[in-house]
């Protein structure tokens, strides 16, 4: 561990909690452009976040210790997810310390935690929140666990950074599987990060709800923190998705030079990505939650066939 | 150069083999033909691309026949087919889609098991894409056998002709002229018979449910 890996470490950690609000609000903004409402403006969740922390927190009197650790636990969770995907720079210290598999059991961490809470208070809608949660989840991991496969073959290695340097490094090459991940992954980061033809993150309706219905019961700085989480989770699956298929711009080496070239880079992509999010969540209609699994069982087999593909084509290439 | 066209080929491939696993997957008869308007695209991209490389001009004439006619012409067709039948909305599937499509993917294993030694004998420029458009045949006709009406199968069929049509350009370099010719007018004749068949079938049952047949057999 040198000081540039550190200085990498702590910047891309940073750019991290600070762009992920920043990358909801951006996305708030264009679906609200594109509904011809007028927009929130672009640090609106920090506005929230920070008139949530200055809020008494109400928390009720039969929740147990586990309720008041799991916006914590889960917060940690997506930071540390954060501190491993290499958002600006490969030269992360933090990154050998998980590979791609790790990564994805950090997320299933969190999201044990959260329904766990939601459970906790036996209400009705926490309940059936955790219960939706926990469908999804079960289906998205392996989706997103066949997805990074596909690119760990093409890199050799489950490093998701290594992954990033053989993609990078490679010039301009086509990789039909990777195509196929493509869309498995996109798939997957709608169910996960409640997104639309999944979850409306904006509604409030009880009965269509799974994520706004996990967090019911918080209040106050509780609050704060899951949303910050939820903001991060957005962030990092923005950012894996980046790293896995554009990773053009990421910088290599511990030069400074890397770094400011990488930011704009980042934020280009970002901004983009967010555009059409933006876009694909006006123009599609939520779909019915039983509609979900083979929505997700369509990402995984999409994904399973991009394994196979590669492996087909690979060897004449 | 020529490593880049390969790569061009087989990204081709990977579309074709998507667009024809989500037509597996896919409930409505519209966006079906939407679907398959974009099988034809690729079609003419992977065509152009292997008239480019190797030098065929011949290519460039099924790649213009194509776009005419699977592109253009059977779209139209089906749309109007649609139309005129009032059949816009879901369509059932015998089997569950989940199911369908984890037999697709064994269909998928199966494909690429079978041509890769005949892949390996190949000296055209993307020879493992013969295993993609044998999986997209395959799946084309599991779609016709799973399909309860009538206009799923249609399509079903032509999806079947295109994954043929691939084979043929990718693995080999497009057939002679005269017999592609001679695919393109079957493919249009045997479009409008069966047009006229799921007329009759409605106009018979009142309904374009094929299971509907079995009531002619005889006692």
């Amino acid at each position: 561990m040198n000081a540039a890996g550190v200085t990498a470490q702590t910047l891309d950690l940073l750019i991290a909690l600070t762009l992920a609000p920043v990358l909801s609000g951006w996305v708030a903004q264009c679906r609200a452009w594109l509904a011809n409402r007028s927009a929130p403006p672009l640090l609106q969740p920090f506005a929230t976040l920070r008139k949530l922390f200055h809020k008494d927190a109400v928390i009720a009197h039969d929740a147990s210790p586990l309720f008041r650790a799991a916006p914590y636990l889960v917060f940690a969770c997506m930071v540390v997810a954060a501190g491993i995907v290499p958002t600006l720079s490969t030269n992360l210290p933090l990154a050998p310390a998980a590979d791609a598999i790790a990564l994805v059991g950090l997320l299933a961490l969190a999201r044990v935690f959260i329904a766990l809470a939601a459970m906790d208070l036996g209400t009705a809608f926490g309940t059936l929140g955790a219960r939706r949660e926990m469908l999804l989840g079960f289906l998205a991991e392996p989706a997103l666990l066949m997805v990074l496969f596909c690119s760990a073959l093409i890199g050799h290695s489950t490093a998701l950074t290594t992954m990033v340097e053989t993609v990078a490094d490679a010039g301009f090459v086509i990789y039909p599987g990777l195509a196929f991940a493509g869309v498995a992954f996109t798939f997957v980061s709608l169910a996960e990060n409640a997104r639309v033809p999944v979850d409306n993150p904006s509604t409030h309706l009880e009965l269509t709800m799974i994520h706004e219905a996990l967090v019911l019961e918080y209040s106050a700085r509780h609050l704060a923190l899951l949303e910050w989480a939820a903001s991060l989770k957005l962030f990092v699956y923005s950012c894996i998705g980046l790293a896995l298929f554009l990773p053009w711009g990421v910088a290599r080496g511990a030069a400074a030079s890397d770094l400011l070239f990488a930011l704009p880079a980042l934020l280009a992509k970002l901004a983009v990505g967010g555009a059409l999010l933006a876009a694909l969540e006006t123009v599609c209609a939520k779909m019915r939650i039983f509609r979900v699994p083979e929505f997700l069982a369509t990402a995984f087999l999409m994904a399973v066939i991009g394994l196979l593909v590669h492996i087909l084509l690979a060897g004449e290439a | 150069m020529s490593a880049f066209a390969t790569q061009l080929v087989n990204l081709c491939a990977a579309v074709l083999l998507m667009v024809t696993f989500v037509m597996i997957a896919q409930r409505r008869i519209v966006t079906l033909i939407h679907l398959y308007t974009l099988q034809g695209l690729t079609l003419v991209v992977a065509a152009c691309v292997v008239a480019w490389v190797s030098g065929q001009p011949h290519l460039y004439g099924s790649a213009a026949l194509t776009l005419a006619l699977k592109v253009i012409l059977i779209p139209l067709l089906l749309h109007r087919a649609v139309n005129r039948l009032n059949v816009r909305w879901d369509v059932e599937t015998l089997i569950n889609i989940p199911t369908m499509m984890i037999i697709g993917i064994v269909l998928v294993v199966f494909a690429f098991n079978l041509t890769l030694p005949i892949a390996r004998l190949s000296v055209a420029i993307a020879p493992g894409t013969l295993g993609i458009a044998l999986a997209c045949v395959l799946l084309s006709f599991m779609m016709m056998i799973t399909r309860a009406k009538a206009v799923p199968q249609v399509i079903g069929f032509l999806s079947m002709e295109n994954g043929l049509f691939f084979a043929a350009t990718a693995a080999t370099y497009g057939m002679p002229m005269v017999v592609e010719l001679g695919i393109a007018l079957d493919v249009l004749v045997g479009l409008l018979i069966l047009g006229v068949f799921v007329f009759q079938i409605r106009a018979q049952f009142d309904s374009l449910d094929i299971r509907q047949l079995e009531k002619l057999k005889g006692d």
